[in-house]
């Protein structure tokens, strides 16, 4: 591990100062889990980490007019605990996926959102596209992990984070603090001016078409400090995350869903996969589908067909095809309390 | 990866360096207690930045304050067993997978391979030797003999931190409840069954 200066903001203001600092190579440390990680492997080399963890702005969950503000810090221990979060059941199953009570309680929801990709090329040096002289890796190697949708482009790997499926299909937004520019919206504190915008998750992640452009749309000296969900309401939510052994691991394939049935009737639907490509997934035609039928095993099981008719697996994954179908019946299924363990 | 650098205190460590170090090391301990306490409004943002040299920080572990030059790179599961001579937390998976290095920072279960020496400078660090001393066993440490939670016993450390930490926070827990704490922790000799067990056991002990 290379050398690095450390600091320890008290207020997001103070972060944008310490992350902003010209000339400086600066990386976020919120608990730990990927950073380290990264840190070690050489694939990420900071001169400079800003620890985010004594800014206790990041710690609220609050209620906001028309939904929940969660801090980005909050850990999945923490998360699971709050009694506002009850109607959110598909956060409970993610957080019930990572079967280690170490991650759950230093692992943060924004560090899970901002979680680099687990391929093994990316984590072995290869870069974000795992290419080598030009080639890519992943497209004629050991793809049995990487990406069945969205695949089309250099990029291979799937999007780690656990939590966005689920936060997607919630309709979350994030708040992105960083640097004040003229046009977007400034807030005040302790001083400082630092510019602050919430953005649709769905905007967030990106496929990036080179090493350079990164997962996501944070730009250095950015951060995630807040994440917004709307009013739980009649919402019924689950996420189905397939997991090859009963310990620690990611998930090979994950499925969230959020329903709004009435009488019986699918009024509204949202169905995101996870682990299955670049960015969450997001399959409308199976949602719209779902509308003004019933919801049971058989619908079930035709919208998790639809789901998944545009894949285009790679050599080695063909298998992830029909485990993250499996996952989108199971979820949707969970979602309305019929799914038999 | 250079786990063999030594990058802390030692011959060839000169005066210029820690006068800078225990400078800064002030601020840390002064940092850390605002944690607890009040956010740090009054300080300048400019003392906040520790540099990348050795730092003498004050660590708590196990009950005792013990001080340590580390630089701020130095993972806490180093600082233990290389400056501290706590070789009970083990370095094995090096990518926070397998509960080896698991201390118990504040009474919480966290993977010491995760975390900075200096982040957890204020905050109360147990490890395994916390449980043994000649006029207490622990719990754990008896359910661990009586079930034979234990092979080989490089992961053993890792577990009982583990079991401690979840208990504390979990009494009376369920075996279900016991068998997903103990998710984080991988045993290579498979002693899971006898694990399982005295973590049930030690949950059932009212402390």
């Amino acid at each position: 591990m290379k050398p690095f200066e450390y600091t320890r903001p008290t207020t997001e203001a103070e972060a944008v100062e310490f992350l902003g600092e010209t000339g400086v190579q600066t990386a976020i440390l919120a608990g730990g889990t990927d950073l380290t990680s990264l840190m070690r492997a050489e694939l990420a080399s900071p001169s400079r980490v800003v620890d985010l963890k004594q800014i206790p702005s990041l710690y609220q969950v609050t209620r906001s007019e028309d939904g929940i503000q969660i801090g980005a810090l909050v850990t999945l221990a923490d998360l699971v605990k709050n009694p506002l979060l009850d109607g959110y059941r598909s956060l409970f199953d993610v957080v019930d996926g990572v079967r280690s009570i170490q991650v759950q309680g230093s692992g943060t929801i924004g560090g899970d959102l901002c979680h680099l990709p687990n391929c093994w090329y990316f984590r072995n040096g290869y870069g974000l596209l795992g290419q080598e002289n030009g080639v890519s890796l992943p497209e004629t190697g050991d793809n049995r992990y990487h990406a069945i949708f969205g695949n089309e482009g250099a990029a291979k790997f799937v999007n780690a984070s656990r939590f966005a499926p689920a936060l997607m299909a919630w309709g979350t937004k994030v708040r992105i603090v960083g640097p004040a520019t003229k046009t977007g919206s400034r807030e005040r504190s302790s001083g400082l001016t630092v510019g602050a915008e919430w953005i649709p998750l769905e905007y967030f992640y990106v496929t990036p078409k080179t090493d350079r452009q990164g997962n996501t749309i944070l730009k250095p000296g950015h951060f995630v400090s807040h994440i917004w969900l709307p009013d739980a309401n009649q919402i019924s939510s689950a996420t189905y995350e397939v997991l090859q052994m009963e310990g620690l691991d990611w998930p090979l394939a994950t499925a969230s869903v959020c329903l709004n049935v009435e009488a019986g009737l699918v009024h509204d639907a949202s169905i995101v996969m996870g682990h299955v490509a670049p960015i969450p997934w997001v399959t409308e035609d199976a949602s719209r589908w779902l509308i003004g039928r019933p919801l049971n095993e058989e619908t079930a099981s035709f919208a998790a067909d639809i789901a998944v008719s545009s894949a285009r697996p790679l050599s080695m994954n063909e298998y992830k095809v029909q485990i993250v179908r499996t996952a989108v019946k199971r979820a949707l299924l969970k979602a309305i309390g019929q799914l038999n363990p | 990866m250079d786990r063999n650098h030594i990058n802390r205190s030692g011959p060839g460590f000169s005066r210029r360096e820690f006068l800078k170090g225990s400078g800064a090391a002030v601020v840390v301990g002064a940092a850390a207690t605002s944690a607890v306490e009040a956010p740090l409004e009054a300080q300048q943002p400019a003392t906040k930045i520790i540099s990348a040299g050795p730092h003498t920080i004050t660590l708590n572990v196990n009950g005792e304050n013990k001080q340590v030059t580390v630089e701020p790179r130095v993972l806490l599961i180093d600082a233990l067993r290389n400056d501290l001579n706590l070789t009970g937390c083990k370095d094995v998976c090096d990518r926070s997978t397998c509960g080896a290095c698991t201390v118990l920072i504040d009474g919480k279960p966290v993977y010491a391979c995760t975390r900075f020496a200096i982040e957890v400078v204020g905050q109360k660090i147990d490890t395994a030797e916390s449980l043994y001393s000649p006029e207490k066993t622990d719990d754990v440490v008896t359910a661990f003999c009586k079930h034979d939670a234990i092979q080989c016993g490089f992961c053993t450390p890792g577990f009982v931190m583990t079991v401690r930490g979840f208990c504390d926070q979990n009494p009376g827990a369920s075996e279900e409840a016991c068998r997903r704490a103990l998710g984080g922790n991988i045993c290579r000799c498979g002693t899971y069954d006898g694990v399982l067990k005295a973590a049930y056991d030690t949950a059932q002990i009212v402390r």
